[in-house]
């Protein structure tokens, strides 16, 4: 006889899961021609659980610390069997779950999921979106290379030109004026401990959150099987959707396994923080647009610094965001137009200034 | 959940074919994660050492009034023992034209052979081509182990 | 000239004062306690009179205490003029050019008084002057020449360590040039001007002006300073030789020594040129456009034939190099860690640094030495790229067959869904 009904009985006697899992078993996904986009959020926090895995692997060897760093990541990359499989999907899973929460959250937007009663999975995504790019900007410096040192320098210097509290997160954020070996044991801390404790929270109450309120269906979708329950269709989570993601899921670690294989994540120089910065510095990929953007702004607009007008732009902007949702309607129905348009013109912006900022000088 | 009837709808040698492949692809694909990682799991021989100092050498290896070329960083390093036995070090790459230096025993100075540039046992640049001095390492005797290491500014 | 004395002995009340300033300020420079009368008119008086105690205070002189006296004599305690610049108080007026090597001479040679400032400073510029092409035309007559003052400026002459000296390493050429690249000045002396410009595209001026290599040579290296003459052709090679020791030792062993000698030919300046020395390209040597040895070698002569053979090394040797460099560089480009190689890679350079040296031996076989030892170790940093792309194919195999894993799991899964679908 098979053990495993047993076990699971057994179990079940003593956690009373079944009950636990029911809601999600008579969960379902909606059918339609959009629902590809379902993905997205799954694959992103594959991507997560893939960086918390590699990123434990990666702690085993790795040492904070200016004069070690650096030495630990060689080490890592040379010494250690497959250490360079290893931090190499750790670095490209870095960057394809910044580019899949990205896409996820305008995927969102597009189909209008940020609706009454989900404000809240949107705000607790937006932030979750926020910390990943911490994630990205504190553990871009821990190889301690050159372009991390300078990136990180200059990064830092950005929060500085807040007024009244940039100054004192600057120094907060580098452990003192400059960007030293104090840095990188801060950004080590954040990227560790304080991010993953964060992140983990806020992944718990968003997944929670999707749980308890079903998936959103797009606001068209929604009016017509309103009025006409008999043309909706669903799929079940469980199993059929659940397998597709699975699916989906090993066509990302195919993925990220080739990426790493191929395109090793190099290594650099060790920074030096003697040297001068090496020409045309750049913030990773995700940081472009907004890097690009404080590019062009004047020095002075009117008689307001622009930099600093830049910076508190971004910080109003990355606000209102947060907060979106609250400005539309409550009725599928009369969902608000400019909505989708503020949409629009930011996917293209943001897309516009990384492609720019890229091939920029 | 599935209906146990609409399983058995499908022919027998389909049915286990599909579950062949499924768990042979589970457990390849499983076996390919883990190998690696299992691998990473074991600490390789070579030690890995802290930062910016490194083994030069071990106690006993040189002879007084005698040196050897140790790596350091990527750039070769000049370690000297010199005639009354004291240990001293320098980069070894000349500042004329990035040749690696040697100790010269007959003269108890370094040596370049490319230009003939002569430095002192200080790394001072004395004669020849070299327009600078050839930067000096900290030397630590722990042990067994002779450490090399940058000077740290005072 | 009158106005001004009398119009400050009206305002003597003043004065006192100003005086008393003056000599507080004065103290502070570190020059002269004594009162200094000069500087009160001729700060104020246009070029070719004027000297500014601002550019005074600059000059070595007078931070080591000396005055317009020392120099120009007079009395220097007295407010008026004419007593002030009196014949009688040893006032010399402007020196006369044939004088001022005598006049800098009569301190400077004096060992005994140069002691109690700077006992390493030497003594025989004087001397040394006297011998040379200036010093003996000037003893001929010819006031056009360069005398201390043109060379070391005046009234703010500094130290020669002074990177704002005249006299420095970096400024010397520049100094020299302003009367050897005049045409018009040097045409009377039927020698060719192009000295500077030939130097400005030199190795040695890009040694020391670029590169900031302060022992690389300017015109005094090779020409003396104040003993400056034009070394002879027998003594070229010597004058090579204080740098380049090397090359010159190997150059004595060599045929070319008695060769160049009976020819009358001065040693390294008939290949290298002597100011315009550009930076040695390995197509110096061997048969080719670009070659010196065809000047006098023809096709058929031994030394046609060897001097094709050492190119043809030197060439093998950078081949070798640039192939271990190359597959160093795809190996790390893959992501391969090749730092060991690659420093390795170094040994190889070395060889090929020295049999750069070594040719001046004008010897095969012992060019061919050098050569086998880089060959050799570029041969090795190779064997480690083909072992670096080994193990990046190692990795590709390692992916593929992962990502059958995969694609199996993928169509199991599609198949699986199907199932449990229809």
């Amino acid at each position: 006889m098979n053990p495993l009904p047993k076990l699971r009985q057994w179990l079940d006697e003593r956690f009373e899961w079944d009950d636990l899992i029911a809601p999600l078993r008579e969960k379902a996904v909606p059918l339609h021609r959009l629902s590809y986009w379902y993905f997205l959020g799954g694959i992103t926090l594959f991507l997560f659980v893939i960086q918390v895995l590699t990123g434990i692997l990666l702690l085993l060897y790795y040492r904070p610390g200016a004069n070690e760093a650096f030495e630990s990541v060689q080490y890592i990359m040379t010494q250690v069997q497959f250490g360079w499989l290893i931090r190499s999907v750790h670095s490209w899973s870095a960057n394809l779950m910044i580019f899949t929460a990205f896409a996820h959250m305008f995927s969102v937007l597009f189909l209008k999921a940020y609706r009454k009663p989900r404000e809240l999975t949107w705000v607790s995504g937006v932030i979750l979106l926020f910390l990943v790019m911490g994630f990205g900007f504190s553990g871009y410096l821990l190889p301690w290379n050159t372009l991390a040192f300078f990136a990180t320098k200059v990064g830092t210097e950005i929060t500085g030109q807040v007024p009244i509290v940039g100054k004192p997160m600057m120094i907060f954020l580098r452990g003192g004026e400059e960007v030293t070996g104090a840095t990188l044991t801060r950004f080590f801390g954040f990227h560790v401990a304080v991010l993953p404790g964060l992140a983990t929270l806020l992944i718990l109450v968003h997944v929670l959150l999707v749980q308890r309120l079903g998936i959103s269906v797009p606001p068209k979708l929604e009016v017509e099987w309103t009025a006409n329950p008999s043309v909706k269709r669903e799929m079940k989570f469980f199993p059929n959707f659940l397998l597709r993601e699975l699916m989906a899921w090993y066509v990302a670690l195919g993925v990220l396994g080739a990426l790493a294989a191929i395109f090793p994540w190099n290594l650099g120089v060790k920074a030096d923080p003697f040297v001068p910065a090496p020409a045309g510095i750049k913030p990773e990929w995700y940081f472009l647009f907004m890097f690009q953007t404080l590019k062009l702004i004047p020095p002075k607009v009117w008689f307001i610094d622009g930099e600093i007008l830049g910076v508190l732009a971004f910080g109003v902007i990355g606000l209102l965001w947060l907060l979106l949702p609250f400005f539309e309607s409550d009725h599928p129905s009369r969902t608000k137009r400019w909505i989708t348009g503020v949409a629009i013109f930011a996917l293209a912006y943001v897309a516009g200034m990384t492609v720019y900022g890229h091939f920029a000088k | 959940m599935i209906n146990p009837s609409e399983r058995l709808s499908a022919p027998l040698p389909r049915r286990r074919f599909v579950e062949v492949l499924l768990s042979g692809g589970f457990l390849a694909t499983a076996a390919a994660f883990f190998y690696p990682v299992l691998r990473y799991l074991i600490p390789p021989k070579a030690s890995d050492l802290g930062a910016d100092s490194v083994v030069a050498g071990r106690v006993g290896e040189l002879k007084p009034n005698s040196g050897k070329i140790f790596r350091f960083g990527n750039r070769p390093g000049l370690l000297i023992r010199t005639a009354d036995g004291q240990y001293r070090a320098m980069s070894a790459t000349c500042t004329h034209l990035s040749c690696t230096v040697q100790y010269r025993d007959d003269l108890h100075e370094v040596w370049c052979a490319c230009h003939n540039g002569m430095y002192d046992l200080n790394g001072r640049n004395i004669s020849g081509p070299p327009p600078r001095p050839l930067e000096s390492y900290e030397v630590q005797v722990r042990g067994e182990e002779i450490f090399v290491r940058r000077r740290r500014e005072a | 000239m009158a106005i001004l004395p009398s119009s400050t002995r009206s305002r003597a009340g003043v004065r006192w004062l100003l005086l008393a300033a003056f000599l507080g300020l004065s103290a502070s420079f570190g020059y002269g306690q004594a009162k200094n009368s000069c500087l009160d008119c001729h700060s104020t008086l246009p070029d070719p009179f004027g000297v500014t105690q601002d550019k005074f205070s600059q000059d070595i002189h007078a931070q080591k205490g000396l005055t317009c006296v020392n120099c120009h004599g007079g009395d220097a305690t007295s407010d008026d003029a004419d007593q002030a610049m009196s014949r009688k108080a040893g006032w010399k007026g402007k020196i006369d050019r044939k004088q001022i090597p005598a006049l800098c001479g009569s301190c400077h040679s004096d060992p005994a008084y140069i002691r109690g400032f700077n006992p390493s400073l030497r003594t025989d510029q004087l001397s040394q002057y006297l011998t040379s092409v200036h010093g003996k035309r000037l003893a001929g007559g010819d006031t056009k020449v360069a005398v201390c003052t043109d060379c070391h400026s005046v009234h703010d002459l500094r130290a020669p360590s002074d990177p704002r000296s005249t006299v420095n390493p970096v400024n010397v050429a520049t100094t020299c040039s302003r009367c050897h690249a005049d045409a018009a000045y040097m045409s009377s002396y039927k020698i060719p001007t192009n000295q500077f410009a030939e130097y400005s595209k030199s190795v040695h001026h890009d040694a020391l002006a670029v590169r900031g290599d302060l022992s690389a040579p300017t015109c005094t290296t090779c020409h003396g300073n104040h003993g400056a003459t034009p070394p002879g052709v027998a003594s070229v090679a010597n004058v090579c030789s204080t740098c380049h020791v090397f090359q010159s030792q190997l150059f004595d062993t060599s045929p070319h020594k008695e060769a160049f000698a009976s020819a009358g030919l001065p040693g390294c300046v008939t290949c290298h040129s002597n100011h315009g020395i550009l930076h040695p390209t390995d197509e110096f040597i061997g048969t080719g456009d670009k070659a010196v040895c065809t000047q006098c070698h023809t096709q058929g002569d031994a030394g046609y034939a060897a001097a094709g053979k050492i190119r043809e090394q030197l060439a093998q040797l950078a081949v070798a190099i640039g192939n271990a460099d190359q597959i160093l560089g795809t190996a790390e480009r893959s992501g391969m860690e090749v730092s060991q190689p690659k420093l390795d890679l170094t040994q190889a350079r070395d060889a090929l640094t020295k049999a750069r040296v070594t040719i001046h031996s004008f010897n095969v076989d012992r060019v061919g030495a050098d050569v086998k030892l880089g060959v050799a170790a570029a041969a090795k940093d190779y064997t480690a790229g083909q072992q670096a792309l080994a193990e990046r194919n190692y990795r590709r195999i390692g992916l593929a067959i992962s990502l059958i894993a995969i694609a199996l799991a993928l169509i199991g899964l599609r198949l699986y869904i199907r199932q449990i679908e229809s």
